[in-house]
């Protein structure tokens, strides 16, 4: 199966990812990818045909909460993490033109 | 008795006598840090004077009576995924190289709670991907048994600063094995909790329905000790689950008559390594001495465990990390082209290879076309993973087998071959999938004087079960040593052939 992974699932997948790979990383993404695929492809000898797909491994149902701030306002905290802030706000570039 | 040979109970027992202070304690702590810091790399952070404030008030506590628990003034470390407030947190990544966090992790409050000093960040492998601590971005740790050796991964900074002392005890956290398999190859004690027991406020995540918060330590009585302070249910994980007996120290009894273990025949198969299986079998045998009731029996879908795992794991990892942008917090990069090329170039940047290698896996298989076939496919063997475990378990109180098919491999040999290294992980990684709870602790050495681990796996729950199986036959089997002892002494190794 590994044969489904072409130059153009990469750039696709790079996209996805938001990831932008060197030439030489690309080539080794696709035989890293194509490898683990083929890797994965081993479930396939599973009959999982009347099987319910587990993402909890609990019976968990939703949790509520009501709908009230518990936070404290710690603005000038949070953004002086930021690469970059003006104005009491995260400073982004220019989106649209 | 010299305060670095003490477990962190015995030193907090010895703080409550007034024989020694948690200001001593630490001095000591940093001591042995100066001393052996340089060699091994175990932090990314060491908080100095944070730590001596924290151990004047924690004393002052303890004199007043304030404070009387099991762990109270005993210096801690905590692996860098962990939020404390104010204290850099890097996940060893560069992307996140200047994160400074405005709150703590759950299980963090809950130590400090109870009296830990924190004497700083443990490194790890970066954003915990990683079964060797060398794709942290600040640089590898070394084992303390053996300096050419890794001390396993990703919580291999937290291990290896238990083993070479440089800590009474220290949290990891476990996706695949990340505390039991560095457990294993340090010589120490590791345990990965039931899914939900422990709050995940605060960890940096990885694969959420996986990743699980738990306790490093010198002994099993340490691990209970731990376990009990950090176990709480947390309003702000809606995964936490509510627990009401978390008296976990109470479960410290030797007592395993009539206990039935079950031995998977599976886990002993192809690749395990010889001193490993006879050190584990041996241990079996104890236990039966000891009363236990041991048989073998086929576990079934060993081998399917592995790739559901990466499949669920980096599915997981490439919806978590997709938070890291170069807006809110972290690296930045440099030079840009408007938002989508900042984007691209700062996770290009900021991330590693092995991160980027299952971003990219992550991304694929969740992607339209292939959900069904990869995503949905590992969901429903993770389902059936599940059932072989409910099997065993009707069956057995507990499953024994080894930790990992080796014990430490030497330092470089592992990142060339991914799929090699995710091999490793064959015996912890089911465990993750299905929820369970499961310890690892020493029962041996291999032919090089390298530690061997022993893994016990519970069905949900029972930490108490496993903790008093555990605490059986570690008072059965003796001291195991410490690292420190063999510093400079152990022999260089041979070349290991491959797995």
């Amino acid at each position: 199966m590994a044969n489904i992974i072409t130059d153009e699932t990469i750039d696709y997948v790079s996209i996805l990812a938001k990831l932008e790979l060197s030439p030489e990383e690309k080539e080794q993404a696709k035989r890293d990818m194509g490898r683990m695929l083929d890797y994965i492809d081993k479930l396939g000898e599973l009959d999982t045909e009347n099987v319910e797909a587990m993402s909890h491994v609990f019976p968990v149902n939703n949790v509520f909460r009501e709908d009230v701030v518990s936070n404290s306002d710690i603005r000038e905290e949070l953004l002086s993490n930021a690469p970059a802030q003006k104005d009491g706000m995260f400073m982004v570039p220019r989106t649209f033109d | 008795m010299a305060l670095l040979d003490m477990t962190a109970t015995e030193l907090a027992a010895a703080i409550k006598e007034g024989k020694t202070t948690a200001v001593d304690a630490l001095n000591e702590v940093f001591e042995r840090i100066e001393a052996k810091e340089d060699t091994y790399h175990c932090y990314v952070t060491i908080d100095k004077e944070g730590a001596l404030k924290q151990a004047e008030a924690v004393q002052r506590q303890i004199e007043s009576g304030e404070l009387s628990g099991a762990l109270a003034g005993v210096p801690v470390a905590i692996k860098d995924n962990m939020c404390i407030k104010g204290m850099l947190t890097t996940c060893s990544s560069k992307i996140l190289g200047n994160f400074v966090p405005t709150y703590s992790a759950e299980a963090v409050i809950n130590l400090q709670k109870a009296g830990a000093v924190i004497i700083g960040k443990t490194n790890m492998d970066e954003f915990a991907m990683g079964s060797t601590t060398e794709t942290s971005a600040f640089g590898a740790t070394k084992n303390p048994w053996n300096t050419d050796c890794v001390p396993g991964g990703s919580s291999g900074g937290s291990a290896a600063a238990i083993a070479a002392g440089e800590c009474f005890y220290a949290l990891g956290s476990d996706t695949g094995g990340s505390i039991r398999q560095p457990a294993a190859y340090c010589g120490i004690v590791g345990m990965k909790p039931t899914y939900g027991l422990v709050s995940r406020y605060g960890l940096i995540a990885y694969g959420s329905s996986l990743d699980q918060i738990g306790p490093m330590s010198q002994d099993v009585t340490d691990c209970a000790a731990i376990l009990q302070t950090i176990a709480s249910h947390d309003a702000k994980d809606s995964t936490s689950v509510s627990t009401q007996d978390t008296d976990y120290m109470s479960a410290l009894e030797e007592d395993v008559k009539g206990l039935r273990i079950g031995i998977p025949k599976d886990y002993f198969g192809e690749g395990l390594d010889e001193d490993v299986k006879s050190a584990v079998l041996h241990a079996s045998e104890i236990l039966r001495e000891k009363g236990a009731i041991v048989e073998e029996f086929n576990l079934s879908l060993v081998d399917y465990a592995i790739p559901t795992y990466y499949t669920i794991a980096a599915a997981e990892a490439s919806s978590n990390l997709e938070r890291f942008d170069g807006i809110k917090y972290g690296y930045r990069t440099k030079d840009f082209n408007g938002l989508h090329n900042m984007y691209k170039k700062t996770r290009s940047e900021g991330f590693g290879e092995e991160v980027k290698r299952r971003i990219m896996l992550g991304s694929f298989v969740l992607s339209s076309g292939y959900y069904d076939a990869y995503y949905l496919k590992a969901l429903k063997v993770k389902a059936l993973i599940k059932k072989a475990f409910d099997d065993a378990f009707s069956k057995y109180d507990i499953i024994l087998g080894p930790v990992a098919p080796t014990t430490a491999p030497q330092l470089g040999s592992s990142l060339s071959d991914p799929i090699k290294m995710y091999l490793g992980d064959i015996y912890t990684i089911a465990v993750n999938l299905a929820g369970l709870p499961a310890i690892s602790l020493p029962c041996g050495k291999d032919r090089n004087g390298l530690p061997i681990g022993l893994q016990l796996i519970g069905d949900c729950f029972t930490e108490k079960k496993l903790l008093r199986t555990a605490y059986t036959y570690e008072k059965a089997r003796g001291a195991f040593g410490k690292a420190m002892e063999q510093t400079g002494k152990a022999a260089a190794l041979p070349e290991k052939e491959g797995m």
